[in-house]
C-alpha cells in the first residue's frame, strides 16, 4: 500500500529555532530521508516553500482565475510531504512517527487509492 | 524468488517478530528490524541462495541493522547510547537459543493480552502481530474504519510501553487468572487459519498449525481443563482440512465431505483429550464444542450423525455462554432432527432481536431452509443479502453457486 504523509507544521514555529537547532532539524530530516531509501519505505519527498510563494488557481466557466493562498489564514501549513510504502496502516504510522517534523509538527498520513 | 520470501514471510514473520521484540525490547523498533531484515532478504537472497536457517538469518540481520541505525542516530542523540549498549553483547548468546525462540509467541500472546489493554486493542492487536493481520484487512473483517484499528493498536503499544508490560509468560502462580484470554486469542488465529475473514484462500494452514503448536506449549506450562478442550476441538476441526475444498478450491460441506479424507491421526488425538476430559467431569466451553466435533468425527458416514445429541450439547453450551452465533449453529442441528421449518424459526427469532444481521453465515442458513421449504424467491433474496455481507472470494462463489441452482 502506498501512504502519502503530509507535514503540517507552523510556520512560526520553525522560525522560533535557533539556527543550531534549524540545522539539527536539517541534518536528521535529511537522515531519515536515506534511512527510508536505504529500508525501501521510500517512493518520492519533497519539502515546500512558503505558502506565501503559493497561488491558488480554479477555472469556473472556462475563465482562469488565481488568487493568493486562502490557506494561509490557517494555523498549520504544509510543509512538505513523503510518498512513501508500507506493509499496512500501522507500519505508515510508525514510519510518520520517525519523521524529526513530527516532533515539531504533525504529520498527516493519507492512503492513496488503490485501483488494482 | 519474490514469491519465495513472500511465502517465507508468510510463514515465519511473526515468530521472527516475536524473538525481534524480545531482543530489541520495543514493538515499533522490532517492526522496523523485521522490515529491515525482509529487505535485506530480497537484495541478497536471489545472489547469495537463501541461507540454511532463514529464520535465524532474519532475526540476526534484524537485530544487526537496528544496532546499526541506533549507532548512526546516537551521534546526534546520546540518550540512544544507551539503548544501543544494553541491545549489544549481552544477549548475544540468547539469539540462538531455540528454546526461548519457541516460546516467543507465547510471549507475545501474554503481552497482547495483558489485562491492562482493553479487549478490542488486544484482539486487533493480536490478529496483526500474530497472525499478520494488515490494520486494514482488520478493519475489513470487523467493519470497523481502519483509522479506528489503527489507533487501538497505537494506543495498547503506548500502554505497553507506559505500564512497562513485560514481555514475557506469567509465573505459574498468576497462569490461571491470564489463561481464559489467551486461550481465546489462541483460537482466534486458529479460526483465522480455519476460515480466513477476507482474501482468496479460505483456509491458511500456517495459521492453524501455529494456534495448535501454541496450545499444545501451554499445555506443557499448566495442565488445563480449558486449554486441553481447546487443542481437542482445533485438532478435530482441522482433521478435516484436506476435505473442505475441492481441487479447485471450492468449499465443500460437511454432509458432502470425503470422510476417508479426515486426518486419523489427528482424530484418534482429539478424541482421546475428550474422553480424558469427560472422565475427568471438566468439559468446558472449549471441551463442549469439540465434543460436536467429535460427534461428527466418530462417523464414518454424515447420515449416522446423532444430531439429537448434538442439538443436546448446543444446549449444554448455551446455558454455559449465551451467544447467537451458537444459537445459529443450534438452528442448522434442530433443522436436521425437526425439519427446515424449526431451523427457520430460530434463525428469524435471532435475527428480529436485532442480533446477527451483518453476519453473513445467518443469512446464508436462512436462505438454505427456505430453499428445503420451496420458498425459492425468499431464499434468493436471502442468499443475496448473505453475498453482499460476505468477504471471502470461496463462500461468494459458493453462495453464487447456490443461487444460480434455484428454480427461476
Amino acid at each position: 500500500m502506498k501512504y502519502l504523509c503530509l507535514v503540517w507544521c507552523e510556520e512560526g514555529k520553525f522560525e522560533a529555532l535557533s539556527n543550531e537547532e534549524r540545522e539539527q532539524l536539517d541534518r536528521d530530516s535529511m537522515g531519515y530521508d536515506q534511512e527510508l531509501a536505504r529500508s525501501g519505505h521510500m517512493i518520492a519527498t519533497e519539502a515546500l516553500q512558503s505558502p506565501a510563494n503559493s497561488v491558488v488557481v480554479r477555472v469556473r466557466h472556462s475563465e482562469i482565475s488565481v488568487t493568493d493562498g486562502p490557506f494561509a489564514e490557517a494555523k498549520e501549513q504544509l510543509a512538505g510531504f513523503i510518498l512513501i510504502e508500507a506493509r499496512d496502516l500501522n507500519e505508515a504510522i510508525r514510519v510518520a512517527a520517525g519523521i524529526p517534523l513530527a516532533k515539531l509538527g504533525s504529520i498527516e498520513v493519507r492512503p492513496v487509492h488503490n485501483f488494482g | 524468488m519474490q514469491k519465495l520470501i513472500d511465502d517465507i514471510y508468510r510463514s515465519h514473520s511473526r515468530r521472527v517478530l516475536a524473538t525481534l521484540i524480545r531482543l530489541l525490547g520495543d514493538f515499533d523498533r522490532a517492526e522496523e528490524a523485521l522490515h529491515e531484515a525482509f529487505a535485506e532478504a530480497a537484495r541478497k537472497w536471489p545472489k547469495n541462495g537463501v541461507p540454511e536457517n532463514p529464520m535465524a538469518w532474519l532475526v540476526s540481520t534484524g537485530r544487526f541493522r537496528t544496532i546499526d541505525q541506533l549507532r548512526r542516530r546516537s551521534r546526534f542523540d546520546a540518550s540512544l547510547k544507551d539503548i544501543e549498549d544494553s541491545l549489544y553483547p549481552a544477549k548475544e548468546a540468547e539469539i540462538g537459543d531455540m528454546d526461548l525462540i519457541e516460546d516467543d509467541v507465547l510471549r507475545l500472546i501474554f503481552t497482547c493480552c495483558h489485562p491492562l489493554i482493553p479487549a478490542d486493542a488486544q484482539i486487533a492487536m493480536s490478529l496483526r502481530e500474530i497472525c499478520g493481520l494488515t490494520t486494514e484487512e482488520i478493519a475489513h473483517a470487523f467493519l470497523i474504519p481502519p483509522p479506528t484499528v489503527a489507533q487501538r493498536i497505537v494506543r495498547a503499544k503506548n500502554r505497553i510501553r507506559s505500564a512497562g508490560i513485560p514481555y514475557e509468560v506469567p509465573d505459574k502462580d498468576q497462569l490461571p487468572d491470564r489463561l481464559q484470554r489467551v486461550l481465546h486469542v489462541i483460537y482466534l488465529v486458529f479460526n483465522e487459519g480455519y476460515s480466513a475473514s477476507s482474501g482468496t484462500d479460505i483456509v491458511r494452514a500456517d495459521l492453524t498449525a501455529e494456534a495448535i503448536r501454541l496450545c499444545r506449549t501451554l499445555l506443557a506450562l499448566l495442565p488445563d481443563p480449558g486449554a486441553s478442550g481447546l487443542l481437542a476441538l482445533m485438532l478435530l476441526q482441522d482433521s478435516r482440512r484436506a476435505a473442505r475444498r475441492s481441487a479447485t478450491g471450492e468449499i465443500i460441506l460437511l454432509a458432502d465431505q470425503d470422510r476417508a479424507l479426515w486426518d486419523r491421526e489427528m482424530i484418534r488425538e482429539g478424541l482421546a483429550l475428550i474422553d480424558a476430559a469427560t472422565e475427568g467431569g471438566a468439559v468446558g466451553y472449549y471441551g463442549l464444542q469439540a465434543a460436536i466435533a467429535a460427534e461428527h468425527a466418530r462417523k464414518r458416514k454424515a447420515d449416522e450423525t446423532d444430531w439429537h445429541r448434538i442439538v443436546r450439547l448446543y444446549d449444554l453450551l448455551l446455558g454455559a455462554r449465551p451467544s447467537p452465533i451458537i444459537e445459529l449453529n443450534r438452528a442448522v442441528a434442530v433443522a436436521m432432527c425437526e425439519g427446515p421449518a424449526a431451523g427457520l424459526a430460530i434463525v428469524d427469532a435471532i435475527l428480529s432481536r436485532g442480533e446477527l444481521r451483518d453476519y453473513h453465515l445467518a443469512h446464508a442458513a436462512r436462505a438454505d431452509f427456505l430453499r428445503q421449504l420451496k420458498r425459492f424467491p425468499d431464499a434468493r433474496l436471502a442468499y443475496e443479502n448473505a453475498l453482499g455481507l460476505c468477504r471471502q472470494e470461496p463462500e461468494k462463489a459458493f453462495i453464487r453457486k447456490r443461487i444460480a441452482e434455484l428454480p427461476e
